[in-house]
């Protein structure tokens, strides 16, 4: 079974995208299947994420998507942001709670991008390096804007220390 | 000017380690090349012609001493003695080895200097007009908002990877001196019934496809400058393209949306953000501005009496102080001030280039004259922004002394140029030595003053760092086999009533084009309805047609060009950009 990083643990992955290696917790299906399928999926027992395209607007699918314990988005490669407004909508918006999962070109130098905008399972690409992804999540300790994590602005954080 | 707190001061030191491990591990082998590319990119490092360029930031062009102390320093230890301040009021050094980049950082990183965005899809340095605070025209001084928004874009994590680069440009007043609308976002800090706000503009960019922004929003509440923006760059980061590099500035997005379109799509996610828990988290409350405006308060400025001089005695006595005083120095808004310009278009310089020992005098002249301060301006000349009128006649002495005196401002010799074929590696043409050609035809203060105001600007290739897109004449780099030629373009202007210039038509060659500007501007001083027309409103009067015949007239009956009397270049400045810049700068040539 394959290492991912969910929120700072490095932990077997007990997800798969791969229908014949189905393992008990749980299954990813692309969005188009889960439309198409969704009675079938839910009643085949195993719980169901889904994985979005980058190009997909989550506002106008959320309602279809809002109970699924998993969401997974896409980066095609490292440089391509659209599924970290994806991610900060889903948070911060929409108010998903599940697990948001990021896969694809995920190298370590996104990692800690990905954690500030809600991400919280991190599947890295192969060659990288596990421990230095979990690393990679606290690169840096301070923050002037809020996102999705526990940041807060930094002109809310000015406010607080003048009035201290 | 903005002082860095320790929550500042923390971030940047942990962004520069950050950065000193990702160049450590690319030397060691363990990040691939276009992998460190993106990341270098970030932090204003990129590859070019002979080196790596390193493009420093100067949030919305000020300086101070210690900064300026500081580059004096770095430019001699990691440099070949010079930076250049480009036309988005940064400076670039060209000569930096990779492996010292992280030393070099740390060192400017001590007086809140960095490269942060200063390269590669993200949010840009955001330029500002190099007046603020001081003009006479001005409704709000935008530097206040131009921190809170640097703030909110530095390293933010949804835009750290763009579509392309974003970059916005600010003014408070009411003449644009900073070419906002060529920016992808341009505010303008107004007020209305007594309330402040920001008259957005999206959609600027020069490069391939000029376009000048287009008014989004006439009044967004002074609250709001964060949601708005927010709403900006989240909806391009969703519909900026990615499939095209040439295709991906946001306003390609509007050009296929339409303006109505892509208004609706801003307007709609302003309006989700206000509504939701995030709008509360970005709004700005009084407290939040008047905090930010207590770094931008007015220096203790003398009381009129004490700073006022007799300047018409001293002019009179000196006519070169008078010739600089007339062209270099602008009234300030405080009784007994004056706002001077300092030349970085000297004979025989590359436009915008400053020597160590230059950076040293100026950080001396700020400190004794000016409160400190100095600050970049978009066409790559300095600002001293609060002289004291008794000050003028020994502050222009020691310019003098070190070269930064050229009496030029806004005449036919302060050319905007990018730094072309002799250090950019994306380069068609050359386009210092075309700016020395120009000069030298023009070297004469009295042509220069007789011309009046105009604005030359250069590119050397069709990105444009160069504004040739809005200079009153434009002289745009192109490749023909291999050869140097220039494209010209007419009736450009950055200024309130901009517009993107026209190609008068087919290119001219490297030996055509010095003789072709100047009979341009002949032609101008033969069709003037007055001294008082400018070149601008000359063109805009009579049209492109009396212009191209005489900027063509030399060209021979059989369609081929005559060599113009410039062919005799001096050696060193021949079309072989690279070698020349080199041989030029005192460089062996490898
Ligand atoms: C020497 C290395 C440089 C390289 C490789 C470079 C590269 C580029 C590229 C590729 C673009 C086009 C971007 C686009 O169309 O999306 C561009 C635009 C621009 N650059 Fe540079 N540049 C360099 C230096 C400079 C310098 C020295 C200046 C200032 C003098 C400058 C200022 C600008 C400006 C103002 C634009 C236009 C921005 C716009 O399209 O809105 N750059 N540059
Ligand atoms: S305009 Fe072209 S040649 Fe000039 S600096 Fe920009 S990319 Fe280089």
């Amino acid at each position: 079974m394959r290492r991912i990083l969910r929120k700072h643990a490095i932990v077997e992955d007990d997800w798969t995208l791969d229908d014949a290696a189905r393992t008990p917790a749980g299954l990813i299906v692309p969005l188009a299947r889960w439309r198409a399928e969704r009675e079938l999926l839910l009643a085949s027992a195993a719980a169901i994420g889904v994985l979005l395209p980058n190009t997909e607007d989550v506002e106008a699918i959320y309602p279809q998507i809002a109970d699924r314990p998993l969401i997974a988005l896409q980066f095609p490669t490292f440089t391509d942001g659209r599924a970290l407004t994806q991610a900060v909508l889903l948070r911060n918006r929409l108010g998903f709670a599940g697990e948001l999962r990021a896969l694809g070109d995920v190298v370590r130098d996104l990692v800690f991008w990905l954690g500030r905008c809600g991400f919280d399972a991190i599947v890295p690409r192969p060659d990288q390096d596990l421990e230095a992804c979990r690393g990679a999540l606290d690169e840096l300790s301070v923050a002037y804007q809020p996102a999705a994590d526990a940041h807060a602005a930094v002109w809310a954080r000015r406010r607080m220390r003048a009035s201290a | 000017m903005y002082r860095y707190d320790e929550i500042d001061r923390e971030l940047l030191k942990q962004r520069t380690a950050q950065f000193r491990d990702q160049t450590r591990r690319f030397l060691a082998g363990e990040l691939s090349e276009e992998d460190f590319r993106q990341l270098r990119l970030r932090n204003g490092l990129y590859q070019q012609r002979h080196a790596p360029m390193l493009r420093i930031s100067v949030p919305y062009g000020l300086l101070n001493s210690a900064q300026l102390r500081r580059m004096a320093h770095v430019v001699r230890k990691y440099d070949k003695g010079y930076g250049h301040f480009t036309t988005r009021q940064n400076i670039q050094l060209n000569w930096p080895q990779l492996a010292e980049v992280p030393d070099l950082l740390a060192e400017l990183a001590e007086v809140q200097l960095h490269g942060i965005q200063a390269c590669g899809n993200d949010t840009r340095n955001i330029t500002c007009d190099y007046l603020a605070g001081v003009a006479g025209d001005e409704l709000v001084d935008p530097r206040p908002y131009c921190e809170l928004l640097r703030q909110f874009i530095a390293l933010h994590p949804e835009f750290y990877w763009l579509p392309r680069k974003f970059k916005f440009g600010f003014t408070g007043a009411t003449i644009d001196r900073a070419a906002t609308r060529t920016n992808d976002a341009a505010v303008h800090v107004l007020r209305r019934d007594g309330a402040v706000g920001y008259r957005f503009f999206v959609g600027g960019g020069l490069g391939r496809l000029p376009l000048l922004g287009q008014e989004m929003n006439a009044f967004v509440p002074e609250a709001d400058l964060l949601l708005y923006a927010c709403a900006i760059l989240r909806t391009f980061n969703r519909f900026g393209r990615r499939d095209n590099i040439h295709k991906a500035r946001i306003k390609i997005v509007l050009r296929e949306w339409g303006v109505e379109r892509f208004r609706a799509a801003i307007e709609e996610e302003y309006a989700k953000i206000g509504a939701s828990a995030e709008g509360g988290q970005l709004k700005l409350l009084p407290e939040d501005i008047g905090r930010m405006r207590g770094h931008f308060d007015a220096p203790p400025y003398r009381p009129a009496g004490e700073a006022a001089a007799d300047l018409r005695a001293q002019a009179a006595s000196d006519p070169r102080f008078a010739a600089w005083l007339k062209r270099n120095v602008r009234p300030h808004k405080s009784a007994g001030y004056r706002v001077v310009f300092v030349s970085l278009k000297a004979p025989e310089q590359a436009p915008g280039d400053c020597t160590a020992g230059q950076f040293e005098a100026l950080a001396e002249l700020c400190d004794a004259y000016s409160f400190g301060e100095l600050r970049s301006t978009y066409d790559q000349n300095l600002v001293l922004a609060d002289v004291a009128e008794r000050d003028l006649y020994a502050l222009w002495g020691r310019l003098d002394a070190v070269k930064l005196a050229t009496p030029n401002i806004g005449l036919t010799t302060d050319i905007i140029a990018c730094p072309g074929l002799d250090f950019c590696g994306l380069a068609n043409a050359g386009t210092i030595g075309v700016t020395h050609d120009i000069y030298r035809r023009f070297d004469s203060l009295e042509a220069q003053y007789e011309v009046g105001p105009i604005r030359i600007t250069m590119s050397g290739c069709m990105n444009g760092c160069g504004h040739h897109s809005v200079g009153h004449i434009g002289i745009l780099g192109v490749d023909k086999h291999g050869e140097e030629w220039y494209q010209v373009t007419l009736g450009g202007s950055a200024g309130n009533d901009a517009a993107i210039g026209e190609r008068v038509g087919r290119a001219l060659s490297r030996s055509e084009i010095a003789g072709g500007v100047e009979r341009l501007i002949r032609a101008y001083l033969e069709l003037r309805s007055d001294e008082e027309e400018t070149f601008i409103e000359c063109y805009r009067r009579v049209g492109m047609e009396p212009f191209k015949a005489r900027l063509y007239e030399a060209e021979g009956e059989s369609g081929k060009p005559v060599p113009s009397e410039s062919e005799e270049r001096p050696p060193g400045e021949s079309g072989q950009g690279a070698r020349a810049g080199m041989a030029r700068r005192g460089v062996a040539a490898a």
